[in-house]
């Protein structure tokens, strides 16, 4: 479980790390996209790592900077009973190396991301949407896809289907914050 | 007479076949491509997302405080568990304490939503595959556990009761002694569940030996909860790294050594034993005490200060309007939920709402194992396999 500075810098030695942070009990390295695969073989099979579970891979859009997404890896060791997040920045045209041939589970949690932030993996086999409907347009978690969406559905009596139409409003989407109360 | 070889093999096609989205054993709206050889199952392609409400996106224009309720509706039968994980992670960022009383009430609700998912799940999953009256009898014990929640929270299942910097009420008179009751009795209802299934022959046929993972597998596949146990990973996040006051409770983790569904069936039976075992250590345990934190940044005060303080209004007001502002910060905090490893993965930018707040639910996970689980097996052994990972659909598609 302790996870002290001493040993990130022996980490850095092993792993392809660009930079690591400490926020509280919690530990996290920053790798380049292109050494992702390389890094996360070494943690997962290294005797003194054993990083051998995936928790999860979420994204996270930050709009207005340089590298505007992050593909965030949550490892767990069973082994040392230790988390570990790896994290990898990219920007809208940068892919990043499909994970599926080092944690067989990254293929679910590699296509939400890409169907709810439009990172592309590369030699992911199965890149489909995940969550959102057939047909979706956009991807909706980014920071820019407004909250209500593009598209409203109802249900045609005359065409006996269900029609998309171009969403309206009655009244326009207001975002009440406390330094703008209006 | 010679046969040539092209008359003597017959050409077989696959068939496909659409499994839901309406389905009674689909547990929800899970739409299943199912690849067919006779009634041989090739390849299932679990469609999901057809319950998707956007709740990551819906928390990120919401405070702190307001997308609370959201983590109820996620798994919808297992809701305190969700909301108490949420807290952890607001009062890792904000590095907040809550006094000793309110651990130990999310310890006895957290324990309670355990019994009340396992009763579902064992009660599904024995409708799913035959059994009609376990469920019957599940759905009797699981009334009375509701019953805990209205009575604390005033709402049967979205209870928003556990809360950042602690919970939201005190416990109402006599609900303890009542828990006691009901502790006393539930044991032998369990075996009454046990009695009609546990060495009942059709219930062993469907489930021994049917979709069994190996240790290793499952944790390729990042399998959590009861999922993980029954393949003999002894791992439990409350034993591993415990949280509130769980590493004072004396509980043991029952671990399956096959990895079938039976074993998961047996690990659910004795986990709501267990549960029990520790409601009953938590009720010694509690003690008088605030069940709040008295940071009022974070916790409106009382309705009695607010009537002789100017601050205390102030405060009320600045947190229901403003609501609780963290400062920079992430966290990933994960918390043993019934279906297994629940995790908030929060990122805070000193305002008043979530900037990104992932949340890893156990369902999403195990569902992808479907294909590999159910492959080989019989149609109808699909049911079980549902059944056996306890998919709830409000949290696979968030």
């Amino acid at each position: 479980m302790s996870f002290s500075i001493k040993s990130f810098e022996q980490l850095v030695k092993i792993v392809p790390t660009l930079t690591y942070q400490k926020v509280a009990d919690e530990n996290s390295i920053v790798v380049s996209h292109d050494k992702l695969i390389l890094a996360l073989n070494v943690l997962k099979l290294h005797l003194g790592y054993q990083y051998n579970l995936l928790t999860c891979i979420s994204g996270v859009d930050f709009l207005g900077k340089e590298y505007r997404f992050s593909v965030v890896y949550d490892l767990l060791s069973l082994t040392f009973n230790s988390r570990l997040r790896v994290k990898v920045f990219v920007n809208e045209i940068t892919s990043v190396p499909s994970s599926m041939e080092v944690f067989i589970n990254a293929n679910w949690w590699e296509r939400e991301v890409w169907d709810l932030y439009g990172v592309y993996f590369d030699k992911h086999t199965d890149l489909r949407r995940i969550l959102s409907d057939y047909g979706f347009e956009g991807h909706p978690m980014r920071k820019d896809f407004p909250l209500s969406g593009f598209v409203e559905f109802r249900f045609d009596e005359s065409k006996k289907r269900i029609v998309g139409e171009p969403i309206e409003l009655t009244q326009e989407f207001r975002s009440f914050t406390f330094e703008k109360p209006w | 007479m010679i046969l040539k070889k092209k008359e003597l093999s017959r050409e077989l096609k696959n068939f496909t076949i659409n499994f839901g989205p309406q389905h009674p054993a689909a547990h929800g709206v899970l739409r299943l491509i199912l690849e067919l050889d006779g009634e041989v199952v090739e390849r299932a392609d679990p469609h999901i997302g057809l319950l998707h409400r956007g709740t990551e996106k819906l928390i990120e224009y919401k405070t702190y405080i307001q997308a609370l309720p959201y983590f109820d509706r996620l798994d919808y039968v297992s809701m305190m568990c969700q909301e108490h994980t949420y807290s952890l992670a607001v009062e890792k960022i904000g590095g907040i304490q809550i006094p000793r009383r309110a651990q130990i009430i999310r310890v006895i609700f957290a324990e309670i939503t355990r019994i009340l998912n396992h009763l579902l799940a064992v009660g599904c999953h024995a409708m799913d595959v035959g059994a009609m009256t376990p469920f019957m009898w599940a759905f009797e014990e699981r009334e009375k556990l509701v019953e805990f929640y209205e009575r604390v929270s005033g709402s049967r299942m979205h209870a928003a009761y556990i809360r950042p910097g602690g919970v939201s009420a005190d416990l109402p008179l006599g609900l303890l002694d009542d828990l006691h009751i009901f502790i006393n009795q539930f044991s032998l209802r369990i075996d009454e569940i046990e009695e009609l299934l546990t060495g009942n022959r059709i219930w062993k046929e469907r489930l021994v030996d049917i979709g069994v993972v190996s240790a290793k597998k499952a944790v390729d596949w990042g399998f959590s909860g009861v999922m993980l146990r029954g393949s003999g990973i002894p791992w439990d996040l409350r034993k591993t790294q415990p949280y509130e006051v769980y590493s004072e409770i004396d509980f043991s983790v029952p671990v399956g050594s096959s990895g079938d569904c039976f074993d998961r069936y047996l690990i659910r039976i004795e986990e709501m034993r267990q549960s029990l075992n520790i409601l009953e250590q938590a009720i010694e345990l509690i003690q008088e005490g605030p069940i709040k934190s008295t940071n009022y940044k974070l916790n409106p005060p009382s309705r009695s200060e607010m009537k002789i303080s100017m601050e205390a209004v102030i405060h009320h007001f600045k947190l229901y309007t403003e609501g609780i502002i963290l400062p920079f910060g992430e966290t990933y905090t994960a918390t043993e939920a019934p279906k297994g490893e629940f995790g908030v993965y929060l990122i805070s930018n000193n305002t008043e709402r979530p900037y990104r707040c992932k949340i890893k639910a156990p369902g999403f996970g195990h569902l992808q194992a479907l294909n590999e689980m159910s492959k080989g097996h019989m149609i109808a052994d699909v049911v079980t396999i549902i059944g056996t990972q306890d998919i709830v659909f409000g949290e696979v598609d968030r």
